[in-house]
């Protein structure tokens, strides 16, 4: 409540008040402010500069200035002319999207399925599954990410292993499913452009991802008064119609932020990606993350790096604003 | 697994049932079809954890173990990685100091500054207060990769020659490293503390005020200890995120001396493609992962609803 807020001095004119904002606010924000400033602003800034140049490792010591390239860097990176193995610009955007999208539309689906599950009353040890399924939450996830890269090893992955342990069964020998999960070249599915690395991926993704989804849709479940649902028998719904006309408009407003978030965050996902197929194979996994990092740590390219950095940025710009107006589109939905 | 519409018919079944004054009811067989369906599903999150102790309970620390398994039992794979996880002459102990020294300075640094300006932000009206927002929001979105190239050239460029301490270089320390992890951590702390804090009711403040308290006597006496748990809750991201960093930590710091840390032993372990000791590297995660996971699991009330909300910067 301040001085200068509108509603509230209409509302609480005769309240006594701090004294102006202004200066208050400045001392407040100053630490963050100055922090900011010196490693997150001002790196952008100069990471913007740095797009323009050449910079590479002989500017390093800063004894040297690295040469004004104007946009060559820009050019290159979308024309895909890099100089670096298994670069391929629209490839790499599509592949990322297409990353995101489906693993968002499955942590979705999942959890809003298993919410429902849990929010069944009457069920009993809820608390014991609600305990169990938070698990893949808490373990850090470049912990998951290297567990996930040891279960689906060509030789010694569980995956593998209980498949062989299966075909035992029926006399298949173990040959067969020493699959290369992580870098075999062929597509498992032949009209379908993903490597089988891609399913490995997901399949992490997926375990990893869904739970939180969960949380969201409990909590959603949760707000919806029963009457509802009474009400809508009395009308004569059937379970279908219950679900669009009364659980669905309380999800949606609950889901679609943090569905847009998932986005973000699945789009930028480092671990899983740089852990279990470190691109591969032959750079098809790569995620404009890994690919920025394999810039500066591996070809120290850091003029380009930086390029593509601005680009990620101006990306993720277009995917908020997008996915923002999506989300404002349907929000009226309850209202 | 059921398909959705299958699970969904459930639940007016038991919705009939809640206007009975007995109580929720649940009609025996589709108990018993949720309770499959639930195990069903806790099997699948529980694999891969499962997984990795029996992993690093093999007491034959196989790079090429032959079934699902192992003959035995034994702690020797924790003993090991214990005393030595990589190659390089340094314990657990001392990554998990370098870790943890990262971490907590990453935690404290962020909630102190951040919980100001998330005061700020929340309670108070100024010039520039949508811009700066935005701009919060903005690198909020941006992954820590994407200033990666420029922070590692300007702290680089800080180096000094001390006449006793010998020659420092910032980019080369966990001082630097912490730097840059805190550049990433403290929009998302604002963020989330501004958050809770918008929770809290302004009322209280208000009376405050009549009482004659000022604008910083409030912010200290009312809203600081009212925020106590998010204070916790944000400290204990900014720390899991140190205690895991991985990117800066592998660029800058390229010598076990400077300070190698728990997430670059793992980076090693894994790295060693074909001939990882996989029950070294099973034991070791589980020792990485058990400070962090075990708080997060006993505190996780408070933590999860946050974490849904703001999310951890990745």
């Amino acid at each position: 409540m301040s001085a200068t807020s509108i509603p509230s001095r209409t509302m609480t004119s005769r309240r006594r008040r701090f004294s102006p904002d202004t200066r208050t606010a400045l001392l407040y924000l100053l630490p963050a402010l100055i922090v900011m400033g010196v490693i997150t602003f001002y790196p952008l800034v100069y990471q913007t500069w740095m797009s323009f140049t050449d910079f590479q490792l002989k500017n390093l010591s800063g004894k040297v200035a690295p040469n004004v390239v104007g946009l060559d860097n820009y050019a290159n990176i979308l024309n895909s002319q890099l100089n670096i193995p298994n670069f391929e610009f629209v490839r790499l955007l599509f592949f990322n999207l297409f990353w995101a999208f489906s693993n968002v539309i499955i942590h979705v689906i999942i959890g809003v399925a298993v919410a429902i599950v849990l929010n069944t009353q009457g069920l009993r040890l809820k608390r014991v599954w609600r305990a169990l399924y938070v698990l893949p939450v808490i373990i850090p996830p470049i912990i998951v990410a290297t567990a996930w890269r040891n279960i689906f090893d060509k030789d010694n992955g569980a995956v593998n292993m209980i498949l062989t342990g299966i075909g035992a069964l029926f006399r298949i020998p173990p040959d067969v499913f020493r699959i290369d999960w992580l870098g075999q070249v062929t597509d498992p599915i032949a009209f379908i452009p993903l490597p089988l690395a891609f399913f490995a991926l997901l399949t992490a993704n997926t375990w990893l991802g869904w739970p939180l989804n969960s949380v969201v849709a409990t909590g959603a479940l949760q707000s919806i008064p029963p009457d509802l649902y009474e009400a809508a028998e009395m009308d004569g719904a059937n379970w279908r119609q219950k679900f669009r006309a009364v659980t669905l408009p309380f999800l949606r407003p609950a889901m679609l932020p943090y569905a847009i978030f998932g986005f973000v965050m699945t789009f930028n996902l480092f671990y899983l990606s740089y852990f279990m197929t470190s691109g591969g194979p032959f750079g098809r996994t790569e995620l404009f993350v890994t690919q920025a990092y394999k810039l500066v740590n591996d070809f120290q390219k850091y003029g380009v790096a930086a390029a593509f950095s601005v680009l990620m940025f101006f990306l993720l710009l277009a995917i908020t604003l997008v996915t923002n107006r999506m989300g404002k589109a349907t929000a009226s939905y309850v209202d | 697994m059921t398909t959705l519409s299958e699970i969904v018919k459930a639940v007016p079944t038991a919705r009939r049932r809640t206007a009975s004054p007995s109580g929720p009811r649940l009609a025996r067989r589709n108990q018993v079809i949720l309770q499959l369906i639930c195990l069903a599903i806790g099997a699948t999150v529980l694999f891969p954890i499962l997984w990795i102790f029996l992993l690093a309970l093999d007491p034959r620390n196989l790079s090429r173990p032959d079934g699902l398994i192992p003959p035995g039992a034994s702690l020797a794979a924790f003993a090991r990685v214990f005393a030595q996880p990589t190659s390089d002459p340094i314990s657990f102990l001392e990554l998990a100091r370098n870790s943890f020294v990262l971490a907590s300075s990453v935690a404290l640094f962020t909630v102190i500054i951040g919980v100001f300006a998330a005061y700020a932000f929340s309670r108070l009206r100024f010039r520039g207060r949508e811009v700066l927002m935005i701009a919060i929001l903005g690198v909020l979105m941006l992954p820590a990769v994407a200033t990666i190239a420029p922070l590692f050239i300007m702290l680089n460029r800080i180096k000094v020659d001390l006449p006793l301490l010998g020659a420092f270089n910032l980019r080369q320390s966990l001082l630097g490293v912490g730097l840059a992890v805190i550049s990433g951590a403290l929009p998302f702390a604002i963020w989330n503390l501004k958050g809770y804090l918008d929770t809290i009711p302004k009322e209280l403040e208000e009376a405050a005020a009549v009482d004659g308290c000022t604008r910083n006597q409030s912010f200290f006496r009312v809203v600081l200890p009212l925020a106590t748990p998010a204070l916790a809750v944000t400290g204990f991201l900014g720390f899991v995120s140190g205690w895991t960093e991985f990117y800066f930590v592998s660029i800058f710091l390229n010598d076990p001396s400077q300070g190698y840390t728990l997430s670059l032993a793992l980076n090693k372990m894994v790295g060693a493609f074909g001939q990882t000791p996989w029950s070294d590297f099973a034991a070791f995660a589980i020792l990485f992962a058990a400070p962090v996971s075990i708080v997060f699991f006993f505190f996780q009330k408070y933590i999860v609803g946050g974490l849904a909300i703001g999310g951890v910067k990745g």
